[in-house]
């Protein structure tokens, strides 16, 4: 069984989606995706060990050898990004009991953890595999799933945002299909290590700049790089709060490891940076990105939508890190996509709380949530600190090296747009704790904390945006040796 | 419709025929054009030309969208099923080569299963996506 963990840790959502679409009850189907979620988190660890022990695995799919077949090949960067999904997902299920039986209707229920089960296998899917064909038919399981999640948000705004996402979303699928295919005629081949040999055989040819292009467009597309990020806080919006919880800490992520995988293992750090410039491309996006969509973030109204916007901007921050072709620049990049993910889990899962216990994340919603709702808006200022990067929180050791990345480069200007990047998150954090702190609640509105199955997962993501944020050591050692990995080639 | 003899008995006639090119699609797939995905939209056809002609009720009367429904489903353990079936043999997920005697068998079989699979599902998913648009109004009353 051991040896094909590493497809099992893909099909065992996948077989179970359709199981948890056909028992009918919710409840049951809850169940089913649970036994999932937690089962992946397990596979995904155990495969963590071994990789550290033995090194990259690679399971030929069909029994075809690569290049031929299809080969899943798991190293130090691929798991971690499949911990980061299994985790989050293995978190958010509990989460979806509660938060899922109020915003989606009854009769949806199976077929939303159907749809999640299919999003957790497609994402994991694009983490392990070694086939680039492969990544877009998991692209596109994990994509269409997560429109239709998003589609199920009780208010209506939720099927344009969907809608929106659906077409945003195919045209970036298409420019990935695009520049595969473009790949596959001038080389012949799928396989990403194969690749790697034979792109720089034909990189003089004008195809191969053009499939760069391709996938460069289609992928920051999809991980919602400044500008081409209007898909995301519709969606993110008017999502159920536990589907929004977990796309924003998922979704974007695995694409951001996309990003590294053509860039660096395909392309090559040579191709990518020297004869195409991409630092020349994703430094000035990123930095627009960091300093624009906070100050949009400032103004929003809606919560929901002020973390949305945020998330653009936390973008900005991991192709930061990687624009700048470093191991200390990737290194941050790759720290900041778990450090993100456990702090933007966190702040939506509070949210997910106030929509269960309010009705409205609308900021003027909340005056007072201090004093009704201790636990819940506690655990926004937690995940809020990490937003801004206070020492002992994750969010700090994702700056502290973005910063050295930064240093190393001699650009304090860039150094000082992170900075000014955390005053403004301190800005709009500092606007919802002074309604939810320091504003009478109403006093004919009855406000109850909410349940203890919401709060639990919200306080783990929370609890562990502090652990991992005063003992770094684990996250950094990973990240380190996985963007050392990467700008070393396949060995 | 009721007036409409040539329709009614050409699909009649006609709905036979089409099912087992359907079928005739899918066992040909292994080594000729054609392929689950195909057959499962001819097989969804017959179904369409039939509700077209004898109305939404009658169609739903002998398939009910529950089991539409279902179908849309069902292929996919089909699919995932056989790779399990495969990994019980002492293969890698979808090694089609272990499931019978010899590997040509077990490829051909292996295919075959896959390609069933993917037709069920095609199947359920074409015929509940037309009793979606074709009952927005009718279904509930």
């Amino acid at each position: 069984m051991s040896e094909h963990l590493p497809a099992l840790l893909v099909v065992v959502p996948l077989l179970l989606a359709p199981v948890a679409a056909l028992v009918g009850r919710w409840k049951v189907a809850w169940a089913v995706a649970a036994a999932a979620c937690w089962w992946t988190l397990y596979a995904s660890v155990s495969l963590l060990q071994r990789i550290r022990v033995e090194g990259p695995i690679s399971y030929e799919l069909g029994g075809w050898v690569p290049p031929y077949g299809i080969e899943y090949r798991i190293d130090l960067v691929s798991i971690f990004v499949a911990i980061i999904v299994a985790a989050i997902g293995a978190v958010t299920i509990p989460y979806a009991r509660t938060s899922i039986a109020k915003e989606v209707e009854e009769d949806r229920g199976p077929l939303f953890y159907a749809a999640f089960l299919l999003c957790l296998s497609g994402l994991l899917g694009i983490s392990v595999t070694g086939d680039v064909f492969n990544v877009f038919v998991f692209l596109e399981i994990s994509s269409l799933s997560a429109y239709s999640m998003i589609a199920l948000g009780k208010d209506r705004r939720a099927l344009t945002a969907s809608f929106q996402y659906l077409i945003m979303g195919s045209v970036g699928a298409s420019f990935i299909v695009i520049g595969i295919g473009l790949m596959y005629v001038m080389t012949g081949t799928l396989n990403m290590a194969d690749l790697a040999v034979r792109l720089p055989e034909v990189a003089d040819n004008r195809t191969i700049p053009v499939a760069f292009t391709f996938l460069t467009v289609g992928i920051t597309l999809k991980l919602a790089l400044f500008p081409l990020h209007l898909w995301l806080p519709n969606a993110y919006t008017y999502a159920p709060s536990a589907v929004t919880a977990f796309i924003a800490s998922t979704a974007t992520k695995v694409s951001v490891y996309l990003l590294l995988r053509f860039f660096f293992t395909i392309f090559g750090e040579t191709f990518s940076y020297e004869a195409m410039q991409l630092d020349m491309v994703l430094m000035p996006l990123s930095i627009v990105a960091i300093l624009a969509m906070s100050l949009v973030a400032i103004y929003q109204a809606n919560v929901k939508r002020l973390l949305a916007f945020s998330s653009v901007a936390q973008i900005g921050y991991m192709v930061l890190g990687i624009s700048f072709g470093s191991v200390l620049g990737v290194t941050a990049g790759i720290i900041h996509l778990f450090n993100h993910a456990l702090m933007k889990g966190a702040l939506f899962m509070a949210m997910g709380c106030v929509m269960y216990s309010v009705g409205s994340v609308r900021i003027e919603k909340m005056a007072g949530l201090g004093k009704r709702m201790p636990w819940t808006m506690a655990a926004f200022v937690g995940g809020g600190l990490s937003l801004i990067g206070v020492p002992a929180t994750v969010g700090f050791v994702s700056k502290w090296y973005l910063v050295q990345a930064a240093l190393e480069q001699g650009s304090w200007a860039i150094a000082g747009v992170v900075m000014v990047g955390s005053l403004m998150a301190l800005i709009y954090v500092w606007k919802v704790v002074e309604v939810a702190y320091f504003q009478e609640p109403d006093p004919d509105h009855e406000i109850r904390e909410a349940p203890l199955s919401l709060l639990l997962p919200t306080w783990a993501l929370v609890a562990a945006s502090f652990y991992f944020g005063i003992d770094a050591s684990l996250t950094a050692d990973v990240a380190t040796q996985a963007a050392e990995t990467l700008i070393g080639g396949i060995q | 419709m009721d007036d409409r003899v040539i329709l009614r008995v050409g699909t009649k006639i006609l709905t036979p025929f089409i099912l087992i090119f359907a079928l005739y699609v899918q066992f040909h797939g292994d080594y000729g054009p054609g392929g689950g995905f195909q057959a499962g939209v001819i097989f969804a056809a017959a179904f369409v030309l039939y509700a077209l002609v004898y109305g939404l009720g009658n169609a739903i009367k002998v398939l009910p969208p529950r089991v539409a429904y279902a179908c849309g489903a069902l292929g996919v353990i089909i699919f995932v099923g056989v790779g399990y079936g495969s990994m019980a043999l002492g293969g890698e997920f979808l090694n089609y080569s272990v499931l019978a005697h010899d590997p040509l068998h077990g490829q051909h079989y292996g295919i075959i299963g896959v390609e069933l699979g993917v037709l069920v599902t095609v199947f359920g998913v074409m015929v509940s996506l037309f009793y979606a648009f074709a009952g927005r109004r009718r279904i509930e009353s």
